[in-house]
Parts: structure tokens; sequence; C-alpha cells
């Protein structure tokens, strides 16, 4: 990424106002810059609903209602979230980032793992079949998954039912309250599934990248294949791993939306496991029956903002370990 | 000489093969291991192709089962015959969505970010600066959902339309800084000055000069992009109201038809063709996911190398 802050330190020549070049470049980029406009800095510029109060003027656009028909109402939308509904907003916090500190974790060390021990594998074949068998998931949408999860657990069904029939053991409902110790691991599960040959295949990558005559050397030092691990692959995945840890933390408020909402079938008897900042901002304004758009919009805009934060301060961090791996 | 060294490279290159690596016993656990994984990730495509597969009368005797008691392909027929109140075919209609939005996304999709990614190449360009501050910006802050959504739907009037379906997803700052690094490291800055001194405008050479040599980079953005429109359901859940059959894509339909399937059906007219019989519902489901999957299940692995070189691409920093 292009380094933002100062400019180039070399004094540049004047350049004359606005080529012929410059024009032409601006209108090839000109649909895309109009796009930009339109999908990412109005929506932006419609965060300051989470600072009004919104009332609807009939007969009127959106625009206008909230320009001049709300009023501001500086931080009484927030208050919402922390006082009168207060169980909830910790309930959704912990979860959204409970979950992400867990898939953080889990999405660094596993993959890694897998990655080394894949390229130590003897056949090269077996490496990239099941190399290709573990990306599969990637290229599947959660409602598919949705339905995977559904061909195990369904209550009447389900494998896994079915097969506790079998063994002499009772079915359990679960999609209902009754299994809601469980959906914590399954959600887990499933990240991991989805994500780890992906994340395998860039690690992967930067493995192949490394310079085997480090590891001659290192072979003729007497070291031993752990050692050449510790002390040769993973320094050198250090950039990589620093890199998706950053583009990881900085999304700790966002939630994998499709995984909780789609495997989870929105049970509502499972809603205090599920129930991330994203899946509250979708169900509010979506299945419930008076969605208030100010505190809705509340929660979205703590969301941006400590997203944001989040973001920048991994960054900082990384920038003072390591400066080259920093993203920006 | 050279060619002996080479030789001698090669033996040392094999030899080290062979003993940096693991002990047979440690192969074989991991091998186990990977076969184990893979079927992990196979496995439930698999069973789903089966459950579409089998007979009613198994599910009901035997529920989903990996061999069941009795196969039919009823589950395709009675899908095939999904008509909405037209008399067209539901199933048709929303494969036919799916790749036209698939299509239409991907072209629009590759037109914005290439652009965007070529000018932003330009080491020349005045605007550089400003433009690329204003790409990054939406890549650590966003308008949230509630935001996007009352924008798209109240000015730009996006609801029930298809192109609520692709205009939201056609570009990504992560997309375009991939290809502006892929020009700014591939395409040679003599090609471009030799286009101007022949007197072409930036919009010939970018697409007389630049995009035929760009082929490699653009297919692996087009490919991120098919996925991820074919894919797409939330999108549609967002903007498409559920009395707008008519649009659904694929991904769509399974989300709706989740609690009940009759509900595509207009139900009296496919009640009276078939004289009474109920839907196989259970395995009408699966057949769709089916139809959604297989498209994808069988053409990545063709493309997965495309993936990859997006992967690494966009990890370099530009």
């Amino acid at each position: 990424m292009e380094k933002l802050s100062g400019a180039s330190k070399v004094p540049r020549k004047r350049k004359p106002r606005f080529t012929l070049d410059d024009m032409q470049l601006f209108l090839l980029s000109l649909p895309t810059l109009v796009w930009y406009l339109l999908f990412c800095y109005l929506p932006m510029f419609g965060l300051m609903i989470a600072f009004k109060k919104y009332r609807v003027a009939p007969g009127k656009g959106f625009l206008w209602s909230l320009l001049y028909n709300s009023e501001w109402c500086g931080l009484d939308n927030f208050k919402f979230l922390f006082a009168n509904n207060r169980a909830t907003t910790i309930n959704m916090f912990r979860n959204t980032v409970g979950y992400n500190a867990i898939f953080i974790v889990l999405g660094v060390v596993l993959p890694v793992m897998l990655a080394i021990m894949i390229s130590n594998l003897h056949s090269q074949r077996l490496a990239k079949i099941t190399q290709t068998a573990m990306f599969l998931p990637h290229f599947m949408s959660w409602v598919v998954v949705g339905y995977f999860v559904f061909s195990f657990l369904s209550t009447d069904n389900g494998l896994v039912n079915r097969l506790l029939i079998r063994f002499g053991g009772s079915p359990v409902k679960w999609y209902q309250k009754e299994a809601l110790p469980y959906w914590p691991y399954f959600l887990v599960f499933l990240h991991i599934w989805k994500t780890i040959g992906y994340s395998m295949v860039v690690y992967l990558a930067s493995l192949n990248g490394i310079d085997a005559s480090l590891y001659e050397a290192a072979v003729i030092d007497g070291a031993s294949k752990w050692q050449q691990t510790k002390y040769i692959t993973i320094p050198m995945l250090k950039n990589i791993m620093i890199i998706m840890f950053i583009m990881a933390v900085g999304k700790i408020f966002n939630s994998d939306f499709g995984l909780f909402y789609r495997t989870t079938r929105n049970s509502n008897s499972l809603t205090s496991v599920f129930l991330t900042l994203d899946v509250y901002v979708y169900n509010s304004i979506f299945n419930s029956s008076r969605p208030v758009y100010g505190y809705i919009s509340a929660a979205g805009f703590l969301q941006s903002v400590l997203g944001c934060i989040t973001m920048i301060v991994a960054n900082a961090i990384v920038r003072k370990v390591d400066n080259e791996s920093a993203l920006f | 000489m050279a060619r002996k060294n080479k030789q001698d490279a090669q033996l040392v290159s094999d030899g080290m093969k062979r003993f940096n690596a693991i002990r047979p016993s440690t192969n074989v656990l991991y091998s186990i291991i990977f076969i184990l994984l893979a079927l992990m990730c196979v496995i439930p495509v698999v069973f789903v192709i089966i459950i579409s597969f089998s007979a009613e009368s198994s599910i009901s005797k035997v529920g989903y089962s990996f061999h069941p008691t009795e196969w039919s392909v009823n589950a395709y027929q009675y899908v095939w015959q999904l008509r909405d109140a037209a008399g067209r075919s539901n199933i048709l209609r929303a494969f036919l969505n799916s790749v036209g939005i698939t299509v239409v996304g991907t072209v629009i999709g590759l037109a914005l970010i290439s652009t965007m990614g070529y000018v932003l190449s330009r080491r020349s360009f005045r605007l550089r600066g400003v433009y690329t501050t204003l790409i990054f910006i939406p890549m650590i802050f966003s308008g949230g959902l509630l935001s996007t959504y009352v924008v798209n739907t109240q000015i730009l009037g996006l609801r029930n339309t298809y192109w609520a379906m692709i205009l939201p997803l056609a570009c990504s700052s992560f997309y375009v800084i991939i290809m502006r690094t892929f020009f700014a490291t591939t395409i040679p800055d003599e090609i471009i000055e030799s286009g101007k001194v022949d007197g072409a405008s930036q919009l010939r050479i970018f697409l007389q000069l630049v995009l035929p040599i760009s082929l490699p980079a653009l297919a692996t953005i087009a490919l991120f992009l098919t996925f991820a429109y074919w894919n797409d359901w939330y999108q549609a859940s967002l903007y498409i109201e559920t009395n707008r059959r008519d649009l659904f894509p694929l991904q769509y339909m399974l989300v709706n038809i989740e609690q009940n399937i009759q509900y595509l059906t207009n139900n009296e007219s496919f009640m009276s063709a078939d004289s009474g019989t109920t839907l196989p519902s259970e395995t009408m489901r699966m057949a769709i996911v089916v139809i959604a999957v297989v498209p994808i299940m069988f053409s990545y692995p063709f493309f997965q190398k495309y993936f990859i070189t997006g992967l690494t691409i966009g990890a370099v920093k530009g």
C-alpha cells in the first residue's frame, strides 16, 4: 500500500495545472469515482442519522426528512444502547469480539501449521489433491453451508440424530434451546472449516517463496526438521502472518454475517449465541415491527468507528515492531 | 561447465529432498490427517447430492443417509415443474437470474476496477494522491448496513431491481489495489510512452496496449467477481422483497424455501396437475442446493491457480 503520510520529500517541479493527459485519466476513472461516491461516501454521510432523531416527513424523500425534519439529538441514540438495552448490547459486543478473537488466533495458528505440514508431504500429488479439496468450502455460500449443516443437524432426518438413535442415545433438537451450549463450538468449527483452505494457500504461497539454500545451510549445520521450522520457516512467514493478523484485527467489530445468521437459521432460541453487531443491525431493520433508525444507526456508527480505530492501532503496533510489514 | 553446475544443483536439491524429508512414519500420519481434512471438506457436498437423489420414502424411513434405501430423480422432476402463476419455470428463471447477474456484474466490475487500477498506477497523474486517499478510506471505514441500505433504497432507488444485486458488489478497494499493483509492476512505462508519442489517447492506450497484456490479472479479478456474484444472497435479501420472486437468484431462492417450499409454487395449479400428490419437499430443497453448487464445484479446480495468483499479488505492497 502506498504510504499516505507525507508526500515525496524531493521538491517537485511545478507541473502545468491539468494536462490533457490528466483530463483523459480523470475521465477514464470517472465511472469508478461516481461508484465510490454513491456506494461508499454517501453512506458515510448517512451516518449522521446516528446523531439525529429521525422523523419521516410524509410525502417527502428520505433526504428531506433527515436534513430538515429531524432534530439533532447529540448522543441520545447511544444512550439507548447502554441504558435501556444493556444486556443485549453487552451480549452482542461480547459475541462479536469473542468469536473474532478465537477466529483470529485459530485462523493464524492452524493454517500455518497445516501449510508447513502439507509442504512436507512426500507425495506432491496428494498435497495438490487435498489442498484443492480443502479449498472447496471457500467457494460455497453460507446459505449452501446452512443446508449442509441442516443435513447433519435436522431434528427429524438429520444424520447426527439418526446415528444417536441407532446407538441408543436420545435425539437432540439442534436448533432449539437445549442445544445452546453446543453452538459456540459449531460456529467456531464452521468458520475454521470454511476459511482454512484459503488461508493455508496464502501461507503456502509464501512458504514456497523461501530460499531453499537456507534449508540446505541448516541441514549442513545439523538442524533438525523442528529447528528448521522454528528458525527458518516461521521467521520467514512472520510478515505475511502479521499482515493477515492486522487485517483480521481491523475487522474485529465486524462479523461474518452469513455464518451467524444462516447456519443457525436465525433460530430465536439460539439468539444469545449468535447475536453479533451485524446480526443485531440486520434483525432490527428487517425482522422487527418498528425499526428505530436512530438506535440502529448508533450501533452501526459505533461499529464503524471502533473498527477504524482498531485497524489504525493494530497497524501502528505492527509498524513499531516491523516497519516493513505495516499495511499503511 | 554451466550444464555441469546445473546438474550438480539438481543433484544437491534432490539429495536435500531425500535427506531432509520427514520420516516415513510422520509422512503416513500427515497423509492421513490431510486425507481426513479433505474428506471433511468434500463430504457435505456429496451428502447433499445423495440426499437429492434419495426417494422421499427412504428419507422418512432412514432419514438423510449416505445409503438411502431407494434412489429417485423425482426431486429434480418436481423442481423442474415448479411454475409461477404465468406458468414459467421458477427454477429456470432463478438460474438465469443468477447467470445474468453474474455475467453483467463481472463485466461492470472489471470495467470499474481495471480503469481505476490503471489510473492509480500512472505516476504522472495529477490527482493520484487524492485518489489514493479516496480509495483507501473505505478500506478502514464504512457507513454501515443501515446507512447503506437507506441510501440504496431511498436515494438510489435500487429496491426490487437487478441493479441492487449488481452495483453494490461491483467494485472494492481491495481489487482496485490488486489491479494497481499489477499495472505498476508489470506494465513498462515505455509502452505507455510509446503510445503517447504516437498520439493515442489514454483510453486507447488502456484498451489497446495495456489490457491485452494484463489478461492474467484481469482473469483473477474476473474470477473473484464471478464467484462472489454467483454466491451472493445477501444483497438480494436486503433489496428484493419476498413477493418479487421473478427477481430471485438461486441463492436467495434457497433462503426462501428453507422453511416452506410450497411457497414457491402457485399451489392450486401445481396440485391439480399432479392429482393431489404431496411434494417431496426435503429432497427438492437439496436438489436446488445441488443446482446452485454443481457449477462451482466442477469449475473451481481449474481456476484455483488464478485465485492463488490474486492472493499473492494482493499481498505485495505497491
